[in-house]
């Protein structure tokens, strides 16, 4: 039996274990440039987007119709739109849209994703159905099936979500199924059959927490390739329908006035490619964090 | 002890429906066991070994194209034909299984008093703490050094050793009546094995629990077992109590197995024995004895009938027609030098 000074010992040891664990963990991301660099420029564009319409003097849809195509200024930060509104308050509101939109699209297709992937895995018949219609659905190309998706649906932001989870899903269960297919011939799947446990705690238990660190990493691409997806829906009419701001509305107004007013174009733009950019980066990032044998190739280079 | 009949495996089985036709890699084994008792089972690669022991526990229900054919007597049931429910509240609680792989044998994800507790948490009526509780003093049980901090750890922070013992605690749970252990030492060094070997033979003692011992290492065999088994492509060529097949193999397989041990005294210039050729492949099994292609004593007979099992002494039966012939003329005590 324990004596009270063991106890004190075991305590002991396991704090120092704990202390040492975060430290590296610690140091583990600090060394981590891309995740980093990705992380810190996404959360500033998401409070942006969260707080900043706050802070603008204008609405999203003030027209003020004198003031149209002002080049940026002390009045108008970025310059205001062909309709004389501010390009500021809705680049804002149109990263509440674009985010929210990416984040919606991300979490849905990853839970369906998932379930489709590890039940692919598990069920031999269900397998063969579920993935020659993920095949059918990765032949067409994604932004031909969501505008298509779009024309059936109707324009509106709820459609944009469903449409481009029907498009990213079968991605994302592309991935969940190679990585479960992996995990299911592990030794320990077979010791937790040993052990008497049902298909579904398997599942759920033993089969999923193993898959989500690649589901993880595959899920900030897609909420990138989300964003700049709604954003092409968006340019081509057929995805935030206007006046509602989103980044690919105001590029598809700028290109009428490209001439014209540059920072119509510009800043959209540039809002656009940084947040992909600052989400591939999170990504690849995760990926080097969460799957040691990549990082071990960057040092030894 | 008294010992109650556990295990009656009898004329099992099982087959596998692949493109090249039907697989038999399991052919017609049958034996009995009791409780208390350590059998061996030994053979070399591609002997059916491990499917055997896997179709005892219907693990391979999950491959497609499997067929079982026999019946495998546990507790007055017939494990082939019981419907998955009942077999999942057998699996773990009355039989379990440790495996070769301990590395992989862990779920990387759960610390191992999570997968212990998990493990007892299916068959017993437990809250998470008490299965905690019960997770530390097993482990305690099979020998892991500070239990109370190991249970909060994960698979990576341990040893190989450390990890199949935390595999075989988590087997042991439940307190099974019968233990599987396949290839249990193979991946670990010698005196490791050692020492899992002791904790098995020892939880035997206490438990009175049976254990089923898969290996292809006569050293350890001879070292654990009661009894042993001998396989050659999926059936039983020889089985007899371990001491007596060590000292009088009868089959030239079991002969050419024990002759195959490197011995550390002797010449070292003396060429190792080998048993010539490889298990042949299931889909071409040679008719009559299928030890005939590569038995130096084979013969017209051997080639063209299956033998049938003898029973040569009470307990030592041997699939092979010449085995009296060929133990009167050489006359032989073969030694066992052990491996380990």
């Amino acid at each position: 039996m324990a004596t009270v000074q063991e106890k004190e010992y075991v305590a002991q040891v396991s704090k120092k274990l704990k202390k040492e664990q975060r430290a590296l963990g610690y140091r583990r991301l600090k060394s981590n440039y891309g995740l980093l660099i990705g992380a810190t420029i996404f959360v500033v564009l998401v409070i942006l987007a969260l707080i900043g319409p706050l802070f603008t003097n204008y609405g999203p849809y003030d027209m003020k119709v004198v003031d149209r195509l002002t080049p940026p200024g002390a009045e108008h930060w970025l310059g205001t739109d062909e309709f004389g509104r501010d390009l500021l308050t809705r680049l804002l509101y149109g990263a509440r849209v674009s985010i929210s939109v990416g984040l919606a699209v991300a979490l849905l297709s990853s839970a369906l994703g998932l379930v489709i992937g590890v039940y692919a895995t598990y069920y031999k018949t269900l397998d063969h159905i579920l993935m020659r219609i993920c095949d059918g659905l990765i032949a067409i190309p994604g932004i031909l099936l969501a505008i298509a998706l779009m024309a059936a649906l109707g324009a509106s932001a709820l459609n944009v979500i469903i449409a481009l989870t029907i498009v990213f899903t079968p991605n994302i269960a592309r991935v969940v199924r190679s990585a479960a297919l992996v995990v299911r011939e592990q030794t320990y799947i077979e010791a937790m059959h040993v052990q008497g446990a049902s298909s579904t705690r398997i599942i759920w238990q033993h089969i999923v927490p193993n898959v989500l660190s690649p589901l993880l990493v595959q899920a900030t691409f897609v909420f990138a390739e989300a964003i700049i997806s709604e954003a092409a829906l968006s340019f081509l009419g057929a995805g935030i329908p206007a006046p509602e701001a989103s980044w690919g509305n105001i590029l598809q107004a700028s290109k009428l006035v490209i001439y014209k007013a540059w920072w119509m174009v510009v800043f959209p733009g540039a809002t656009l490619v940084l947040s992909v950019l600052s989400l591939n980066l999170l990504g690849d990032g995760l990926r080097d964090l969460l799957d040691p044998r990549v990082k071990q190739k960057f040092r030894k280079r | 002890m008294n010992k109650e009949p556990l295990l009656e495996v009898k004329n099992l089985k099982t087959h596998f429906h692949t493109e090249r036709g039907k697989l038999t890699a399991v052919n017609g084994v049958s034996f009995s066991m009791n409780t208390g008792d350590i059998i061996g089972i030994v053979g070399e690669s591609g002997s059916g070994k491990s499917v055997m022991s896997q179709s005892i526990m219907r693990l391979l229900d999950h491959t497609d194209a499997i067929e079982y054919e026999g019946e495998v007597i546990f507790e007055n049931q017939n494990l082939l034909s019981l419907p998955h429910s009942k077999l999942r509240a057998i699996r773990g609680d009355q039989i379990s299984m440790i495996f070769q792989d301990p590395l992989t044998s862990l779920s990387p994800v759960y610390t191992i008093g999570n997968q212990i507790g998990e493990a007892i948490r299916l068959h017993q009526k437990k809250s998470k703490k008490e299965a905690h509780q019960q997770a530390i003093e097993i482990l305690r049980m099979t020998g892991i050094p500070s239990p109370e901090i190991r249970v909060n750890e994960y698979p990576h922070q341990l040893s190989g050793g450390m990890q199949q013992r935390a595999m075989i605690a988590m087997a042991l749970s439940c307190e099974p009546k019968l233990l599987i252990a396949d290839e249990p030492t193979t991946a670990l060094d010698v005196t490791i094995q050692a020492q899992i070997l002791e904790l098995i033979a020892d939880l035997n003692r206490k438990m009175g629990m049976g254990v089923l011992f898969i290996t292809h290492d006569l050293g350890v065999v001879s070292e654990i077992c009661t009894g042993v088994k001998v396989m050659y492509l999926g059936q039983i060529v020889e089985e007899a109590p371990t001491e007596q097949l060590f000292q009088t193999p009868l089959h030239p397989y079991t002969q050419g197995l024990i002759q195959s041990i490197p011995k550390l005294e002797g010449d070292r210039d003396d060429e190792l024995y080998v048993i010539e050729g490889t298990v042949p492949s299931l889909t071409d099994i040679p008719q009559g004895c299928g030890f005939s292609t590569r038995c130096p004593y084979a013969d017209e007979l051997c080639r063209t009938s299956e033998p049938p099992m003898q029973t040569a002494q009470t307990d030592h039966r041997v699939k092979c027609w010449h085995y009296e012939a060929l133990n009167k003329q050489e006359g032989r005590e073969t030694t066992v030098g052990t491996s380990s």
